[in-house]
């Protein structure tokens, strides 16, 4: 096959499966490295550069980064990523220096941000410091969208929102609080901005129209309204009993929260088995913990109301059929099951809605109503207007809404600056040498076995007594050391110079995990057959040399489990091997090309 | 060398031995050689072969005299016997605990040094008694402990690394042993365990003396150009003339072979090695005309490897000499000790 072309920016990245998982590319290792140094507020600040809300998103981040670390795939469990992250920001000193500065004379540009979630407060952070005026809209009194409204604040303290995005208003944002745009049409004619984000969210709760829905409506809730209602204090309590529909994040959310307002009793119903739940795993697990039942195979038939009142919900009991894949083939109603309830609470989805966008204004919306939004600059169809976060393509998370934040963020730039917003700066790598000396390597390259820490959670007990009790305490300092050990350190990579090989094994005898092997050329299918142990994950892709001088023969690496010891490189006579520190540079709108900048004023 | 351990994690998709173990349990202590010396891929060859028989360590038992090469016996199966004897003398040792305990696997590593020179005498006592057991040499042509002097293994013509060229003679430990009457003679490299892992595994289940000269490259003391046992040198002067393909009696059973394009010798205890013939005349159990073909391949400057002489049917060291078929720590005191009386018969014999 031919040689690896580790010149492309994305090979090495790659290997970095955290950061390669995380929507907006942030340097784990690098930050896990800092807090194992005891330096916080440097790892906190390596968060911040690619995802702005690293305390928030510690928390309550949907942490695609996790099932991909390749500690998960040597051993059993990942290295507890979310949590580190948590660590940083929990244990940070005074970071407000550290931020981008913001130029007092402006570059007479002025952008407005239509919701103050994580998308829109991120196009903020990304444009405030290259001079622009940003003003942000947000229909409600406080900041934070779907942030502060969805998730309940026993999992994100309010207190850790108003640092975070206190930290975007100090640098300049301004944030019209209470100030809902009604009228698209009426900002772009009248509002004198040069560029206009949509960061609006996913603010429209699936409906379940089902015989009963009207007569009961007094206590069946959307759940997203619901959990926005108790956030502002307008719901203080729920019945006994509670049914929740629905199985994904919001459910969770939900049942926990009728838990803290009274409820005694809470089923969540899903319409399938458990492994087509859309919940997080861990959120099911602190659901069950909280002893809240989980129900499967019962699908929604009505609501039962008696005298103006809901009694409960007829569910049918539901069977499938499962093939080997874990597709379903068949599904039947097996019977009917009757469930008392005080209230019902419908957690089946969202979607974005955009009644305030007029429909002659050159942005067109496709027919389920959605933007047509262009996935690589989020520009819609009229330049100059741009969506990001749920607004642009529905229903994410918060990680995701902060890299639509900072593309979008780049597009507004270089609209702003007259230049074509699909020219991009591309993503590079920097490698960087890791030899100190003989035997010695400027990272800890040691494998540590030890397992998984576990968050220390408040008591049973303790919990129910407030709304707002934070459940998870946060790593103690020895868990977080220990913790910060399982960190594989994929990103100092392993760099091969073929042309210094002599082909004398001693990488391949010492490799602990055999990730490498010396062999005969051949096709990609081939080879994985033929390596010292076998390449089975292809989505990892395969290391390849160019032919060995002494035999032609090509070294092949099998990335997939390498655990970055170095030992490859420590026992090369020849430094063939190498290790070096993979620098992702996922540009942002500060880092566009010198065209874009040279109109900027200069930071005094 | 290193000072960095390997770490004890590993692939988890290893296969496992018929003792349930893998690879990473025949590993041994952290090696202290340079990194890149060859002996390293000689212990890692040993492991793999010693994993792939299954044997179990504790019936195992390593030797080995002085010199880099005799490091080597620390660095694979850590839960074996093992004897650093004194410079030159592991073969004694080998033989007196061959002697008492018949029923461990034996392997010797030794070097150029250790064997050619100060051991020679004792390396070919040993081949003469057709002890039972693997004699692995790491040849590199240098003395590596004292900075790099000739050998006794260094070629006529080699250049040391200061640029002195060697005009002595080299003992050539493959001729040496035909000539003395090994049963079991290969030559294999350090860089292509392709060939060495079966051989290793043919020579622990050969019952006689099973010699395997290791091609070896001192990467410190003799890895630069002019050097006749560089890696580049050897690469291109090795001569694969018969590979060897060991197969365990288990598998044998069941296994069939084209007619004529291998040639199967069986040994004692029923597993088989496959002899694949690279170079078509020779015949490696024809000791004359083997020896005389590796002479010539030598004089021509090729170093001819593989299984290069095997002979199944010679009479080892115990059969030899009539002992008991067991350990003698499994005799009884009466059986071990003949007694003043048994004593008193004994000398009245060579009154």
């Amino acid at each position: 096959m031919p040689p690896t072309d580790t010149s492309h920016p994305d090979y090495f990245h790659r290997v970095v499966d955290c950061q390669w998982a995380c929507p907006a590319h942030t340097d784990v290792p690098e930050y896990i490295r800092l807090i194992a140094q005891g330096r916080f507020t440097d790892a906190y600040m390596v968060n911040r550069e690619s995802n702005v809300f690293p305390g928030i998103l510690g928390r309550v981040c949907d942490r695609p980064c996790e099932p991909a670390c390749r500690r998960g795939r040597v051993e059993d469990k990942p290295v507890a990523i979310c949590r580190l992250k948590r660590v940083a920001a929990d244990h940070k000193d005074e970071f407000a220096d550290r931020l981008p500065q913001v130029p007092a004379a402006k570059n007479g540009k002025h952008v407005a941000c239509i919701g103050a979630g994580p998308a829109s407060l991120t196009v903020a952070n990304d444009l405030l410091p290259l001079g622009y005026r940003v003003t942000v809209f947000e229909q409600f009194g406080e900041p934070g969208g779907l942030m502060r409204t969805n998730i309940p604040s026993f999992r994100l303290p309010q207190a850790v929102l108003d640092e975070e995005i206190g930290a975007i208003a100090r640098m300049g944002a301004d944030i019209k609080l209470g100030h809902p745009v009604k009228s698209m049409k009426e900002l772009l004619e009248r509002g004198g901005f040069d560029a206009v984000f949509v960061g609006s969210g996913a603010p429209k709760g699936k409906e379940l129209k089902l015989p009963g829905r009207q007569e009961g409506a007094a206590n069946i809730h959307i759940g997203i309204d619901w959990l926005e209602s108790v956030a502002f204090e307008h719901v203080k309590q729920v019945g006994r009993e509670v049914l929740i529909i629905g199985v994904g994040n919001t459910a969770m959310d939900c049942c926990r929260t009728s838990l803290r307002l009274g409820a005694q009793h809470v089923k969540v119903m899903a319409r399938k088995p458990r492994q087509f739940f859309k919940a997080s795993a861990w959120e099911l697990d602190d659901a069950e913990e909280e002893s809240v039942a989980i129900i499967v195979n019962r699908s929604p038939k009505e609501f039962v109301v008696e005298g103006g009142k809901l009694k409960g919900m007829r569910f049918d009991v539901m069977e499938y059929d499962i093939d080997a894949s874990g597709r379903i083939t068949a599904e039947r109603v097996t019977g009917e099951e009757f469930l008392a309830a005080d209230d019902v609470i419908l957690a089946i989805g969202q979607e974005n809605a955009f009644p305030w966008i007029e429909r002659d204004l050159g942005i067109e919306f496709d027919k389920w109503s959605v933007p047509k939004v262009d996935a690589q600059t989020f520009q819609s169809t009229r330049a100059g207007v741009f969506f990001g976060g749920d607004a642009a393509f529905g229903p994410k998370n918060i990680i995701w809404a902060v890299e639509h934040g900072h593309q979008a963020a780049i597009s507004v730039h270089r609209h702003c600056q007259g230049e074509p917003v699909g020219e991009r700066l591309a993503p590079g790598v920097n490698l960087q040498s890791r030899k100190m000396g003989m035997h010695e390597w400027s990272y800890a390259n040691d494998y540590n076995p030890v397992e998984r820490r576990l968050v220390p959670h408040v008591s049973l007990k303790e919990r129910f007594k407030k709304l707002n009790i934070e459940v998870e305490l946060g790593f103690t300092a020895e868990q977080a050391a220990a913790e910060v050990q399982r960190c594989l350190n994929c990103d100092i990579q392993t760099v091969f110079e073929a042309k210094l090989c002599i082909e004398c094994d001693a990488c391949i005898d010492i490799c602990p995990t055999d990730c490498l092997t010396i062999t005969a050329d051949g096709a990609e299918t081939d080879l994985r057959t033929r390596l010292r142990a076998p390449a089975q994950n292809l989505g990892q892709p395969l290391y390849v040399s160019t032919p060995l001088k002494q035999t032609g023969r090509v070294m092949v690496k099998d990335e997939d489990l390498c655990v970055h010891c170095g030992l490859c490189a420590e026992r090369c006579p020849t430094a063939a091997w190498d290790m070096q520190k993979s620098f992702v540079k996922w540009p942002h709108a500060e880092d566009q090309p010198p065209t874009c900048q040279s109109s900027l004023p200069k930071i005094a | 060398m290193t000072f960095i351990p390997k770490p004890k994690v590993r692939h988890p998709s290893l296969p496992r031995n018929e003792l349930g173990l893998t690879r990473r349990d025949y590993e041994g202590a952290l090696s202290t050689l340079c990194a890149g010396c060859g002996h390293d891929s000689i212990t890692a060859a040993l492991t793999e072969a010693i994993w792939g028989l299954s044997l179990e360590p504790q019936n195992i038992a390593k030797l080995s005299g002085i010199g880099c090469s005799s490091k080597t016996t620390a660095y694979f199966v850590g839960g074996a016997h093992g004897f650093n004897s004194v410079h030159g003398r592991m073969p004694s040792i080998a033989m007196g605990a061959n002697a008492a305990n018949r029923n461990l696997s034996y392997i010797g590593v030794s070097g150029d040094g250790d064997t050619l020179s100060i051991g020679l005498g004792q390396f070919c006592h040993a081949i003469r008694r057709n002890l039972n057991m693997l004699y692995v040499i790491e040849n590199n042509g240098v003395y590596g402990l004292t900075k790099g002097q000739f050998s006794a293994s260094a070629d006529m013509g080699t250049k040391a690394k200061k640029g002195d060229t060697n005009q002595q003679p080299p003992i050539d430990p493959v001729l040496l042993a035909m000539n003395l009457g090994a049963s079991f003679v290969a030559r294999s490299f350090s860089g292509d365990k392709e060939q060495l892992v079966p051989l290793i595994q043919a020579g622990l289940r050969h019952r006689g003396f099973a010699l395997i000269d290791v091609l070896s490259p001192c990467v410190t003391f003799n890895d630069h150009e002019g050097s006749t046992k560089s890696y580049a040198y050897t690469r291109e002067h090795y001569e694969p003339a018969v590979n060897a393909d060991f197969v365990p009696f288990e598998r044998e059973i069941k296994a069939e072979y084209a007619e004529g394009e291998r040639l199967p010798v069986v040994l004692h205890d029923g597993s088989r090695i496959l002899l694949r013939k690279i170079a078509p005349d020779y015949d490696p159990t024809d000791r004359v005309a083997a020896s005389a073909y590796i002479q010539e391949r030598l004089a021509e400057g090729e170093f001819l490897t593989g299984l290069l002489y095997i002979d199944e049917g010679q009479k080892e060291f115990h059969e030899l000499n009539a002992t008991p078929d067991g350990p003698l720590n499994g005799l009884s005191l009466p059986a071990l000790s003949p007694g003043a009386k048994g004593l008193d018969k004994i000398m009245a014999r060579y009154r």
